[in-house]
């Protein structure tokens, strides 16, 4: 059955859209991720404009991190103050974000920053996965205990001043790199279509320590926050979320995200992060493909304005 | 005074009269449908253009053989045409172009390729045929358009003719009597909203004989016209209700899926 979008002015298979957001909830509920850095490039394939996938797939997320963070609430597994002090700074880096989204398709050069951001991250983040699974599998393989967290092990993050108590997380860090953290996150998300999730969770569990039972908790309630305000500005400022989209994607990712996270309980911790981290890889394998290997046709079309 | 003003206006009308091309015929057309809804099933719309080829005068001869060519035109746009070029191994937007109030649909029908009907001096000057329909690029200051084998303008009318937003159809009329002639006029599925013109020329021996215009119209209807509208003129409000709703359908999702 096909639909007419009125925001991307194309008409889609209903259906395809809702299987996509399906798949894609299946992911991130297995995973405990928003699945932007899979739903976005999905939408482009189908025929979506950069632009318009970006902005919609923002709202999108926000409905899927709702449910888990509602989820995670109940079992008081966020720590809110470390939250809101992400948060702060998020929402900055959120209004950067969709800035600089403006300006970069005044110039021609959003779709080359989105492609080359995405291999640079996804292969980054994707090969570290792999690698630190990997090693995790081999050393269960051999029989060694995989090293605990010691609540003693300091780095350099932990020498900055402004120090502050999280109770619910236990931790004594400064506000810098909580500071750091929120804003690049925003400001990434907003240009790239992507919760962040995957990037969040590792960055607090490696710098500042955020213990295992509070950590998707709270990147769920600041991607939640981040993405939810990303609508905000990107309807405001570029007039791209097409709400009629983002509904469709939301139905199917929050009843996929139900059937991922069942599936996903059952799955070991390692093995789950070596899936997660192949599939990222590929995906930033994908978009370097599309970067090297010469395209079809060498020009491409932009709407300027409707006099 | 007035004698000789009216002496005046007659002698100008006498000139008036013979500079005016001998016409014979005239055109009568009527379309199936002025107003085109833009609907949530709107997959494209097949329109029809009836018409008839009349003498001007009762009992004036009709020639043997007609052309007949339908230039229909959208809503004008301004578009960017850009190139990519390879850069350190990556390919990157280099060059662009602007074009700019060009139409965003352009259908060039007819009954025969229209290489065949006109001399291409008659069609540059009637501006017939997508080769030599006016596309006005920006350059510089000011704007014109270019050769028509400028590469920026070919690449332009190659995507767009992708798009199915430009056409040229050279069996899109059809004759059904020697006078009578329907044309089909395509809108592809993401047609854009606005007023479109359609342009009737009539051709005989490779000279104009007649021409008409006609019009119609594509508006989004109920629930598209309201999304699009409200996301174009209350960007805050739409954002904000759009949030809203993810966070119910969030909320709803948790309420549903509850396992304790």
């Amino acid at each position: 059955m096909q639909i007419y979008l009125p925001i991307a002015d194309l008409p889609v298979n209903i259906f395809l859209v809702l299987g996509m957001g399906l798949a894609v909830g299946f992911i991130s509920g297995m995973f405990g991720i928003g699945g932007g850095f899979l739903m976005t490039p999905l939408l482009i394939f189908i025929g979506i404009s950069p632009a318009v996938a970006v902005a919609s797939v923002a709202s999108h997320i926000a409905a899927s991190s709702c449910t888990g963070a509602i989820t995670y609430w109940r079992k008081r597994a966020l720590d809110i103050p470390l939250a809101m002090m992400l948060l702060s700074a998020g929402i900055v880096g959120t209004a950067s974000g969709v800035w600089l989204f403006t300006l970069l398709r005044e110039v021609d050069q959003l779709d080359l920053v989105i492609g080359l951001s995405y291999v640079t991250l996804l292969t980054a983040v994707g090969g570290l996965m792999i690698n630190e699974s990997v090693q995790a599998e081999l050393r269960a393989h051999r029989g060694q205990r995989s090293t605990l967290r010691r609540p003693g092990s300091h780095n350099w993050v932990h020498g900055l001043p402004l120090k502050v108590r999280f109770k619910r997380s236990k931790i004594y860090v400064s506000a810098i790199p909580v500071w750091g953290i929120g804003f690049s996150i925003g400001f990434i998300g907003a240009i790239l279509g992507i919760g962040g999730g995957f990037l969040l969770v590792p960055m607090l569990i490696y710098f500042l320590r955020v213990p295992t039972a509070t950590v998707i908790g709270t990147s769920m309630v600041l991607t939640l926050v981040t993405m939810a305000s990303a609508t905000v500005m990107h309807a405001v400022t570029n007039h791209l979320v097409d709400a009629l989209l983002a509904l469709i994607l939301m139905v199917g990712g929050v009843i996929g995200a139900q059937f991922g996270a069942r599936t996903g309980q059952k799955m070991r911790g390692e093995r789950l992060r070596l899936l997660l981290g192949l599939l990222v890889f590929a995906v930033g394998l994908r978009f370097a493909f599309e970067l090297v290997v010469q395209p079809d046709d060498l020009y491409s079309l932009r709407l300027v304005g409707k006099p | 005074m007035g004698r000789h003003a009216l002496t005046l206006t007659l002698s100008g009308f006498a000139i008036l009269c013979m500079l005016a091309p001998a016409q014979a015929e005239r055109l009568v057309v009527s379309l199936s449908n002025h107003r085109v809804a833009v609907t949530s099933n709107f997959t494209g719309e097949d329109l029809v253009l009836f018409g008839t080829i009349e003498p001007d005068r009762p009992r004036a001869a009709l020639r043997d053989a007609y052309d007949l060519v339908v230039t229909v035109t959208g809503p004008r746009q301004t578009l960017r045409t850009r190139r990519k070029e390879r850069v350190l191994g990556i390919w990157v937007n280099i060059d662009a172009r602007e074009f700019v109030r060009v139409p965003s649909y352009l259908a060039i029908l007819s009954n025969r390729p229209v290489g065949e009907i006109a001399p291409a001096e008659t069609l540059r000057r009637l501006q017939v045929g997508l080769d030599y329909f006016l596309l006005p690029q920006r350059i510089g200051p000011d704007t014109a358009d270019t050769v028509r084998d400028d590469p920026f303008r070919v690449a332009f009318v190659k995507l767009e003719t992708e798009n199915g937003a430009y056409r040229e159809s050279a069996s899109a009329v059809t004759f059904l009597t020697p006078t009578v002639f329907r044309v089909a006029i395509p809108l592809p599925a993401d047609t854009s909203t606005g007023n479109y013109a359609i342009d009737v020329k009539l051709f005989a021996n490779g000279d104009l004989v007649a021409r008409t215009t006609s019009a119609l119209e594509v508006i989004k209807a109920g629930f598209e016209q309201f999304v699009a509208n409200a996301a174009q003129h209350y960007g805050l409000l739409y954002g904000i209700v759009t949030s809203l709703m993810a966070l119910m359908i969030g909320w709803f999702g948790s309420v549903v899926f509850r396992r304790d």
